[in-house]
Parts: C-alpha cells; structure tokens; sequence
C-alpha cells in the first residue's frame, strides 16, 4: 500500500486540470477557509436557488489533495439539492475518519471515491476535508439545516 | 575540519536504525523541528526517577537533597555551555514559554524609571524572519502596553536587512526581539551592528538561539545581548525543558510572569515579595527529571565538541545545497551558499506542492518539513504558502544527503514535472 493508493490518477488530473476553479461574479454565499497548520485556502461561492446548488465554484491554494478534493468536490455538487450535497458531506467525512476501514460507496461518492487512500494517512485527512468543511458551512448559510 | 564519526555516533541514537515505510531507513532531516536523543539523556532521566526522585529545593531528606544536587547541576551545566553564569538560567518549559516570560516583564504599570516600564511612547523592534514564538508575545506586549511594534524587512537572500537599523532601532525602543538563526532560510543573523545600535540607544536585545544553540558554538559574553533562549528538544535534549539566560542586573529587575510555589521570599494572606532569579521565575516543583536530561545532552555535546558539530554540518549543508541547484525546477530559499547560513534549508519545487514533496520523500523514508514553519510573516513576504525544509545534525551522513537528492528528483518523476 504505498504512493499509488493516496495519488490516484483521478486525484492527479483534476490536481493538474481543476473543475470549477473560477469564482463566479452571482452567489448567494461565499466563504473562506484555511488550514492554519499547512497554509492551504480556499474560497468558496454558491448560488443557491430553491434549496437547489445552482452554481458552485472555487478558487485556492493548497496540495494536490486539498485542490483535487475541492475540483471533484465542485462537481459532485453542482446542481444537487442542500440536502444531497449535506449528504455527501457526510458520507465523504465518514470516509476520511475510516482509517482506511471504511469502504466507499461508489454510487454515491462517484469520483471523490479515489480519496479512499487517503484515510491511511492521518496527517493528509484535513486536506482533503478542507473544501467540503467550506461546502458545509457555506450550506448551512445559504439555509440548509444540520 | 573533517566529518564526525557518524558510525559512532548514530549507534548512540537507537532510533536512527529503524525502518519507517516499505521498510525504508530512516533518514530523518527535521532537526530544526526536533532533534533525536541519545540514549545517555534517556538514561539520565530514567537514572533521576528511579533513583533521586524528589521535589528539588523542598523537604528535609535525602532525596530532596540528591534531586536538589541533580537539578542544580544540571543548571551549571546549561550555564557553562553558553559561558554564563548559573544564577542567569532560568529553566523554563521551552523557547516559546521563555520568550513570554519576557514580554510579561514589560509593563506599562511600573513606575517610570523601571528598565521594563513600557507606554505607547516606547516601540518593540522584531523581524520579519520570526518564528511566531518570537513575534506573537511581542504583538501582545504592544496590545497591552500600547507600545507601537516595529520590524525589519529581509534582504532578496532572506537575511535580516540591517540598512534602516538607525532609524528603525531609535531612543524609543525598549526591546529587540530577534532570531540568531531563521528556522526556515537557515540565515544567520548579522548580529553586531543591531546589538550595536540597540546599545547606543539603550534598547534591551533578546536573542532567540533555538537554531543557533543545538548547532554552534555560543558565547553570551561574545553576542553581548541581554537575553537569550533556546529550546532543549533541538539539542538532543528532552522535550518539556527550555533555557532563558538574562543578565543578572535585569533580572533582579524583571517581574515574574507565573507565581505560586517556592519563589517567594516573604508571603502573607495579602501580598507577597520574590526570591532571587533564578527561583523568583521558577514557581511551583520544576520539571527536574528533563532539566538533567538536557544537562545530559549538553555534556554529551560538548564531548563531541560544538565546533566540530558545525563544521561537520557545514560540509551536509554545502553537499545539500550543490544537489539542489542541480535539479531543475527546486529553487532554494535565501543563501545558496554556506555564508552566513546554517543547516536549514527551505526549498520550492516548481509544479509540486511541498506537502506533496514531503510525501514522496516519506515514501523513501525521508522525514521533512512541510508548510510555512510557523513564520507567516516571512512566508508572506516571501509570497509563498508553504516550503519543504530539510535541516541536519550532527548524527547525519553524505549518503543521506544523497538519499534525500535523489528523493528529491523521484518526486519530479513522480508528478512528472
Ligand atoms: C527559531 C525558533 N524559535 C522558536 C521556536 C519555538 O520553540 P519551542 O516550540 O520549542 O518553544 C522554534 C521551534 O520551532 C524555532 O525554530
């Protein structure tokens, strides 16, 4: 279990060719978080319309897991309900406190599935949470509830 | 001068022999972080448990007697490695708690012709190359003192730019804080005309050594400052022990920041008055067992000698820097040249985040720093967000330098950059 399993090809596509990294001008919130023991960013802008993410976008600096996170993590979203997406949330914070014991379920989580490696890793959990701790609290701001 | 004997001296350090990832030897290059220790200092402070143990400087019996010599000691030691005197050492639990000791000295409450009354009147020099054990305590002594802080910039090598000290160190200023060697560029500090200027205008300097100590050879009657710190994790030591050294005559002067047990001359129900430093900045039972462990380390230092520690270093750095230069794409922060530097060197890898550098690294056994090594104001300055540090000691080799080179090019493989 060595490099292979935390840097999948996924992750290191949308690293080199991030989706959605372009703050749009129209949004319903924006927010700002950073990881003060690494120094990694990332901003963060929804539309929100009827309970549904009608555009996300991002932009930020950080590692390749911290911006693939964030690129797959836009476009899982995009176009889902509040609720969906807080779902996600869950489901993708569950697998990164798994240890590597938890086993992804790939109808949900799709792409950010590739992250599973990165569980085996304590110190990297927090990059790849960054953009979906930023997803959270900029839902539960546009009128999400817990 | 030649290389130490790293076969000798790696077998006093166990755990330099294991394997990390995949079965990989260590190479461990985060010395500026942490530095190993030996097992003489582990044997020193499981000897004081299990032999002496008692709270130092308190009861009627033996023991207390024994801890009392052990920990006294232990301070002679710390003294005479930077040739001061025993009653200037005060043992604290690190740099950082050293250093706020200090800026709790300064009050804006002390009469007048206190040499530690501060006002919005006075300024508080640092740098920009701080680590933030040496800036925050300062923003808050300026927070609470209403004293303006100040700092000076760094040149395009990253060393501390001295050009404006004349105006920017000036009759206002009370304290220069600031570091003899960066933990992240490796600079070291030009000391002599800041510590000039801070004497012309009667400012206080305190040095933070945390880099410069565990790697040289220090003189407190040479540098001429008036306070000094470092940390003894870095320097083989235990973890949970610093030194702050101060000129006695200031000291004597100097409020204590933390009171309670056993540094008091005379109490009542109401008030009470200090001992002497260094007990008056020692309240409550000491962390006795560490502090032996870091008299251990300084003596086992010395044996192999200072100097020789440094020009060994000195030959790591250079093979590290040459290496560097020659993969495309890394640039290095500040001096790529020994002058002036000492064995941290940060670097940058065009196309690769430095946590993932440090991660291919790890793969190979490599322990680096990532990130911004809690200087933000540097890393601001610099423009960057994060870099990859390696720094050595004195149990490192030229073929780990050459491990740590050649991990450095498998991660330019590894992203394909
Ligand atoms: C230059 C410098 N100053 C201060 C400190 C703080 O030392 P400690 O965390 O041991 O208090 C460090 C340690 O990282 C350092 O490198």
């Amino acid at each position: 279990m060595g490099l292979e399993s935390l840097y999948q090809e996924i992750i290191l596509d949308h690293y080199k060719r991030p989706k959605n990294k372009a703050l749009q001008d129209k949004y319903s919130v924006e927010v700002h978080h950073n990881n003060p023991s690494c120094g990694d960013e990332i901003t963060l802008r929804v539309q929100v319309e009827n309970q549904i993410i009608k555009q996300l976008t991002w932009d930020g600096v950080g590692c390749s897991i911290s911006q693939a996170s964030s690129s797959v993590m836009s476009e899982l979203t995009q176009g889902a309900s509040i609720e969906k997406a807080l779902e996600l949330e869950v489901s993708f914070l569950e697998l990164m406190q798994g240890k590597g014991q938890v086993e992804a379920d790939e109808q949900e989580l799709a792409d950010a599935v590739a992250f599973s490696g990165v569980a085996r890793y304590p110190a990297r959990v927090k990059c790849a949470l960054l953009s979906w701790m930023a997803l959270k609290d900029a839902l539960l701001r546009a009128g999400g509830s817990k | 001068m030649p290389l130490l004997d790293t076969n000798l001296i790696r077998q006093d350090f166990p755990i330099l022999g294991r394997t990390v990832r995949n079965g990989k030897k260590l190479v461990y290059l985060d010395n500026a972080a942490t530095s190993q220790k030996p097992l003489v200092v582990l044997d020193a402070e499981r000897n004081f448990y299990l032999n002496h143990n008692a709270a130092a400087h308190r009861g009627a019996h033996l023991l207390a007697e024994e801890a009392t010599d052990a920990f006294e000691g232990a301070r002679a030691i710390v003294a005479d490695f930077i040739s001061a005197q025993s009653s200037e050492i005060i043992f604290t639990k690190s740099a950082t708690e050293s250093i706020n000791v200090v800026s709790y000295g300064f009050s804006n409450h002390l009469s007048k012709g206190d040499p530690f009354y501060i006002s919005k009147d006075n300024n508080i020099v640092v740098t920009q190359l701080e680590h933030h054990a040496n800036l925050l305590p300062w923003q808050q002594l300026a927070k609470r003192s209403g004293a303006t802080l100040s700092w000076l910039g760094i040149t395009a090598d990253a060393q501390i730019d001295i050009s404006n000290i004349d105006s920017m160190i000036n009759d206002k200023t009370k304290i220069v804080a600031i570091t003899h060697q960066s933990n992240v560029s490796g600079a070291i500090t030009q000391l002599e005309p800041i510590v000039k200027r801070a004497r012309e205008v009667g400012a206080m300097v305190l040095l933070d050594a945390c880099q410069s100590v565990p790697h040289m050879p220090v003189d407190v009657n040479k540098l001429n400052v008036d306070f000094l710190t470092y940390s003894g994790h870095k320097a083989v030591g235990p973890t949970g022990v610093g030194v702050l050294w101060g000129r006695s005559e200031l000291l004597e002067k100097m409020e204590p920041m933390i009171t309670g047990g056993s540094m008091i001359d005379h109490a009542t129900i109401e008030s009470a008055t200090w001992a002497k430093a260094p007990k008056k900045f020692e309240a409550g039972v000491p962390n006795m067992a560490q502090a032996v462990g870091l008299g251990t380390a300084l003596k086992y230092l010395t044996k192999i000698g200072m100097d020789k520690i440094q020009s060994h270093e000195e030959i790591l750095v250079a093979k590290a820097l040459t290496g560097l230069q020659d993969i495309s794409g890394v640039e290095i922060i500040g001096s790529k040249s020994l002058l002036n530097r000492g064995s941290a060197i940060s670097f940058t890898l065009e196309g690769v985040h430095p946590h993932d550098v440090g991660q291919v690294l790890d793969d190979y056994g490599i322990a680096v720093r990532t990130g911004h090594h809690c200087a933000w104001p540097l890393m601001q300055e610099l423009k960057l967000n994060a870099t990859t540090r390696a720094s050595f000691y004195l149990y490192n080799t030229p073929e780990e330098v050459d491990i740590f080179l050649n991990g450095v090019r498998e991660v330019k493989k590894f992203f394909k950059v």
